[in-house]
């Protein structure tokens, strides 16, 4: 291979009516920049993006696949492959549901209907205020003490309805 | 005066942090002075947040302690470590924590989990002074020798798997843990990175000096995210006093370790499938083989195994194969860190030497269900699991005896369901979480999953419903022989056991009268 002379790259216009901001731009050339020397550097950097961002938008794949010397479609296959990464902006807190079967053994089927009607969306969905996105989650870890529910990075168990209002109420204050 | 008050995430579920605030601003308002550490759970989960005393070296619950409950507790002499309708009395003495066998366990809810000193005060990194003391191939042969199983699936010899690694020529070899604990039902590896991730940090760094391999990864899920604060926080700390680095401890051996972080798929669990994350590829499965001991991650030679397994290798190097092989029974040899969980009064970590009923962790262990009604089925072994009846309950927690029976242990997680459970439903579930985390490469899962949900719904709607109960079972026996993988291959186990032991779930009239009663 070092006997070779370097690979020849054809370069890939970022497409002009990229609906990304200066910053946001930044914010992804700068986690290419900080992680492309990581072996296996996608998902770190795709984890950066969507720390800085809260999201993958759909215009930074082409960005970071020029970066990595990837095509777009496999940027988008790994984006798209992985629940965790959002490719729309959620609201102002993303919260994770567990639908997994230790928590349906204490009562999540009856909690997740109480919490679609409450935030009046479904799985994937963000309520019309922009508050609230709603995800679902396969398992926290937190099984003996379930439900369970995730609201961004902090974990809460033992999730009544009664509890998941006034959780909600508590976010929006904190928003 | 030191005060314990956990920081393990389950914890931190119920208010651990408001109570750990508030025994701090109490002890202050009182000018008591006090030493508050954030340790790891002792796996007594319903009662957390567990509080605990040191006094005159014996350490005293109290739980589960709300920040509402502390200045009521420091009345009453929290201090001295006297009585309380919260108190436990001493911690060790509590039954559940006094009757277990903690091996892997042994630290976790006892140290700090961020103070490298703390785990050698209680015994760390004695494995690794073993391993540098003798050949590779000698650490392999222990870890045979004590017949340490990867705890997952198979259940395969994990000391053979090392052999392969360290048999293969490479000039490049790699240790990867898997700690995408995805199972429901399942919490032990979380609670040991959380609560001792210095184990694992020991456990791995042995399997590169005995492989040759000289760098790591933690495949980490990202709903772990306080395991990845204590995993960092501990690999800096080794990284600092020569644990880890180009030169552990002037050995002149290199091994360097790092966290990457999955992003939920549940695949992502199944080695072949992590190691493609790891590349920063989607989570598709491979072929094998070639099995990943040979052409493992970048297509070099790699030690793939559990967070369970790691952890367990320290204390096998410090006490000899013989001691842990003496644990357990039949090929089943060492502990089991159980995890009981779902519907049940007593939810936490039970590590035990196998053996033991499920009957008996059940009630004995956690006191039945926690709605008080009686348990009507129980899931052992993760969504992948069979569903087991009440006739079962008394099968030895045995990776053997539960295959005998169509099912099995994996990664120990017990999920119990009261008798207000539908099996109709759950069946329907399992094919829908198969759908929902294929990933795409064989036939069986990506269509039979999708399939199979709606077979189900049409036999619970009574459409047909014998000649739908024979397509399903088709469909479970295709999944069964011709899927690249354990989820479409084990789907049918939680399917196929509900259809067995409670048909009458499948029956239209019966699951409206159930549903309405």
């Amino acid at each position: 291979m070092s006997n070779q002379s370097p690979r020849r790259v054809i370069p890939i216009k970022v497409e002009r009516q990229s609906s990304l901001t200066a910053k946001e731009q930044s914010a992804v050339i700068e986690a290419c920049m900080r992680l492309k020397g990581l072996p296996g550097a996608l998902l770190p950097i795709l984890h950066a993006v969507q720390e800085e961002l809260r999201f993958v938008p759909k215009d930074a794949v082409p960005l970071i696949a020029r970066e990595l010397n990837l095509s777009v479609a496999e940027v988008h296959g790994v984006v798209s492959f992985y629940h965790y990464f959002l490719q729309e902006r959620p609201g102002r807190r993303v919260m994770h549901l567990c639908r997994a079967e230790a928590c349906q053994a204490l009562g999540s089927v009856a909690l997740e209907a109480h919490v679609k009607a409450k935030l009046g969306v479904d799985y994937h969905g963000t309520t019309r205020d922009g508050a609230i996105t709603l995800e679902p989650v396969y398992c926290l870890g937190n099984c003996a003490l379930g439900p369970s529910l995730m609201i961004d990075q902090q974990l809460h168990g033992r999730v009544t309805a009664e509890r998941f209002d006034a959780l909600v109420t508590q976010s929006l204050e904190h928003s | 005066m030191k005060i314990y008050v956990p920081r393990d995430a389950a914890a931190l579920g119920v208010g651990a942090d408001q109570t750990a605030q508030a025994i701090a601003d109490e002890a202050q308002r009182r000018g008591i002075a006090i030493e508050l550490i954030r340790n790891g759970s002792r796996g007594l989960l319903w009662l957390e947040p567990l509080v605990e005393v040191d006094v005159a070296g014996t350490r005293v619950a109290y739980g589960p302690v709300q920040a509402h409950d502390v200045a009521a507790l420091f009345d009453a002499g929290l201090t001295a470590g006297h009585p309380h309708p919260l108190g436990h009395g001493a911690t060790e003495q509590i039954p559940y924590l006094k009757r277990q066998e903690r091996l892997t366990f042994a630290r976790v809810g006892l140290t700090d989990p961020r103070s490298l000193s703390d785990y050698l005060v209680h015994g760390g990194y004695r494995g690794l002074a073993a391993a540098l003391a003798r050949q590779p191939a000698d650490t392999v042969a222990s870890v045979t020798a004590s017949g340490l199983r990867v705890r997952r699936g198979a259940a395969f010899p994990a000391g053979i798997k090392w052999r392969t690694v360290l048999g293969a020529q490479s000039a490049q070899k790699y240790v990867v843990c898997n700690a995408d604990e995805g199972d429901s039902g399942t919490f032990s590896d979380r609670m040991l990175m959380e609560g001792d991730p210095f184990v694992l940090i020991e456990g791995m760094t042995i399997a590169g000096l005995a492989t040759g391999a000289t760098q790591g990864y933690i495949y980490l899920r990202w709903e772990y995210p306080q395991a990845k604060l204590a995993l960092e926080a501990a690999i800096a700390a080794a990284h600092a006093a020569h644990y880890l680095g180009q030169d552990i401890q002037g050995s002149g051996k290199a091994f360097e370790l790092e966290v990457r972080m999955g992003a939920g798929a549940y695949i992502c669990g199944e080695e072949t499938s992590l190691l493609e994350s790891l590349e920063g590829k989607r989570g598709q499965v491979r072929f094998k083989p070639p099995l990943p001991a040979l052409q493992g991650l970048w297509g070099k030679p790699t030690v793939i195994n559990n967070v369970i397994t790691f952890a367990s290798v320290p204390i096998i190097l410090d006490r000899g194969g013989e001691f842990y092989q003496h644990f357990g029974m039949g090929r089943s040899r060492g502990t089991l860190p159980m995890q009981l969980a779902g519907n049940i009064k007593h939810g936490g970590l039970v590590e035990i030497a196998f053996g033991m009923t499920l009957r008996e962790i059940l009630y004995d262990y956690g006191g039945g269900s926690f709605s008080g009604r009686p348990i009507r089925a129980v899931q052992v072994g993760g969504p992948l699991g069979a569903y087991h009846p009440e006739s079962q309950f008394d099968t030895p927690l045995d990776y053997e005896a539960f295959a005998a029976i169509k099912g099995m242990l994996g990664h120990g997680g017990i999920v119990a369901f009261d008798d207000s459970v539908d099996m109709a439903a759950q069946a329907r579930y399992a094919m829908e979480f198969c759908a929902i985390e294929s990933c795409g490469k064989c036939t069986p899962c990506r269509i039979g999953s999708t399939r199979g949900v709606e077979v189900i719904d049409r036999l619970i709607a009574g459409e047909n419903a014998a000649k739908q109960e024979t397509i399903l079972r088709d469909l479970c026996e295709t999944l069964t022989y011709g899927s690249l993988c354990a989820l479409g291959g084990l789907t049918p186990y939680p399917v196929i056991s509900a259809l067995n032991h409670f048909p009458q779930d499948f029956v239209k009239p019966v699951r409206q009268s159930s549903a309405s009663g």
